[in-house]
């Protein structure tokens, strides 16, 4: 029980952690180290039907499911992205589908990197969220049926 | 206001740069350096004031109504028809068509010329730099009349491989479709040969025009190309409407493209007659504001003057591309020895598109990606490259802080 988190908790750690930067230099440095330190996604998963659409750099996007909770595993060749998803995978990885399917995840819009990123689909930040939530989404209904 | 602007002798881009409002503002808390020009350029407070003007006192379907407005909306529209048979010097000005863009021009040709002349085996040629939208027209004809695309190879500096070119032609190529320069590369292809070499075997040619009619002098009957098109809005004109050239007999012989109002002369449930050039290509109501608007765009280019142009933007090329090769880990993308001032660029260890979002964060807009030319990508084995393009109102100060920036936000990245 103890040290799970909820989507709710860790969208607002990252809220406060970026608050904690007053220009977008600091801001950028730290996602691109947060990309950095992603660990890269197996070369097995690194295939065609793995790729999120609407990216322009590659994203390659996994979810495994374990005890009802989904754990998603991602990669990118641009580091921006793979800083991105690497918030992304904090905030929902290990978390229920249902909680997946339904998190309104404003902290993208808290922290700033809706206007500064998601308005047009060549970074793919949308792409990935709704794919994200697609995995989700799939193993409900797999689960209901 | 504006007009008492003085354009000096030795170009003064500080005077350009203050027709073009969207480059007074900021980005990102900095100025706008604006470096995607290939994409668009930005447009003159003279084009704004045409469309704002057309709207504001003239607005009306042309054409066919009698009344004032109508007749001053017609001979605003017919005026850029002629401005532009003049700018790329076509010998009448029923050759010129109004379309949406480049792309709906070769798309006309192709669904109105090429259904008509394209047959099973017939060989259509393009190249290995071509844009999308002169690929995928060709793509869709041949697979409806099993026709075989052929593609002339580049070089290592982005040209075209003349003497494969050469070999390329046979008595079964019906049409060469080349692009006058490359968005990529920059490269200015030697397309009066190109010609030259089509026309020996019989086949037709149609020049795409959308990147260079912005640099360069276009003399479609130099050139002797059979069909040209360009876009308005690469060259500071509107969004929305394109030209395409044709020679006359080819244009005559071709049927309509789209059916509707303006393009026939009699309509009968069981016979129907078209309309003479140029408007049988032009069904419907055509987009009427912009296309007024894009006389506007070709006067200021004049007035500004195109050889004065050419000679600030190669100098931008220049310089630009001399303090580029001072960044480690860049390579310059494209060096032909004919270019014009578009550079795209690859650095070691970073994607592009962290570049484009890194430079875009200090006002800089760049483009990257693939810049809808993803075989030419192929050719090259990356990704996408950084794509910086250059047009009248950049300066070398601008150049500058592309320079400053890459270095710091390469570091960032590294």
């Amino acid at each position: 029980m103890s040290e799970h988190k909820t989507i709710d908790e860790i969208e607002n750690e990252i809220v406060e952690e970026f608050s904690l930067f007053d220009n977008w230099d600091d801001r950028y440095e730290y996602i691109i180290d947060l990309g950095k330190k992603l660990p890269p996604i197996k070369e097995a998963y690194r295939r065609d039907e793995n790729k999120v659409k609407g990216c322009q750099s590659s994203v390659w996007l996994v979810a495994h499911y374990n005890n009802g909770k989904i754990f998603y595993e991602a990669d990118s060749d641009a580091v921006i992205v793979k800083g991105l998803i690497s918030m992304l995978i904090r905030v929902l990885s290990g978390q229920n589908a249902d909680d997946i399917v339904n998190a309104k995840l404003d902290f993208i819009n808290k922290i700033g990197m809706m206007n500064h990123l998601a308005q047009t689909r060549s970074n793919g930040l949308l792409s990935m969220v709704k794919q994200m939530k697609n995995y989700a989404l799939a193993y409900k209904l797999k689960n209901v049926v | 206001m504006i007009e008492t602007i003085e354009i000096d002798k030795a170009f003064n881009v500080a005077a350009v740069r203050k027709h073009f409002p969207a480059l007074q503002r900021e980005v990102k808390g900095k100025p706008l350096v604006y470096f995607d020009n290939a994409a668009t350029t930005q447009k003159p407070q003279a084009v704004i004031d045409a469309l704002v003007n057309y709207y504001s006192h003239y607005n009306a379907n042309i054409h066919r109504g009698i009344h004032t407005l109508a007749e001053e909306a017609t001979a605003a529209f017919e005026a850029t028809r002629d401005t532009v048979q003049q700018f790329i010097n076509a010998a009448s000005r029923e050759q010129i068509i109004f379309t949406g863009g480049a792309t709906e021009g070769i798309n006309l040709v192709a669904q109105t010329w090429g259904r008509q002349n394209i047959k099973a085996g017939d060989e259509i040629i393009i190249s290995s730099m071509e844009h999308h939208s002169n690929i995928v027209p060709w793509y869709m004809l041949a697979q409806e009349k099993g026709a075989v695309l052929k593609i002339i190879p580049i070089n290592e500096d982005g040209e075209l491989m003349m003497d494969e070119f050469h070999k390329l032609l046979s008595e079964k190529t019906k049409l060469v479709s080349i692009v006058h320069v490359s968005n990529v590369l920059g490269t200015i292809n030697p397309v009066k040969n190109i010609i030259a070499g089509a026309h020996s075997v019989g086949a037709v040619t149609l020049v795409d025009g959308a990147q260079s009619t912005v640099h360069l002098d276009i003399d479609v009957q130099d050139l002797d190309c059979d069909f040209f098109v360009f876009s308005s809005h690469k060259i500071y004109g509107p969004t929305g409407v394109g030209v395409l050239y044709g020679k006359k007999e080819l244009l005559e012989s071709m049927p309509p493209y789209q059916g509707g109002g303006e393009m026939i002369k009699d309509v009968y449930f069981d016979a129907i007659t078209y309309n003479d050039l140029p408007y049988k290509f032009e069904a419907g109501t055509p987009n009427i504001a912009d296309t007024v608007a894009l006389k506007a765009a070709l006067d200021f280019t004049k007035w500004i003057g195109k050889q004065k142009i050419r000679e600030h933007e190669n100098e931008l090329l220049c310089y630009a591309t001399e303090q580029l090769m001072q960044i480690e880990g860049l390579k310059i993308i494209g060096n032909a020895k004919n270019k014009v001032s578009v550079i795209s660029f690859v650095v070691e260890k970073v994607h592009p598109q962290d570049l484009g979002i890194l430079l875009d964060n200090r006002g800089i807009a760049v483009r990257t990606g693939h810049h809808c030319a993803q075989p030419l990508m192929e050719c090259y084995k990356i990704p996408g490259t950084a794509r910086a393009s250059f047009a009248m109102y950049n300066t070398k100060e601008e150049i500058d802080s592309l320079i400053t920036g890459l270095q710091k936000v390469i570091k960032m990245l590294l």
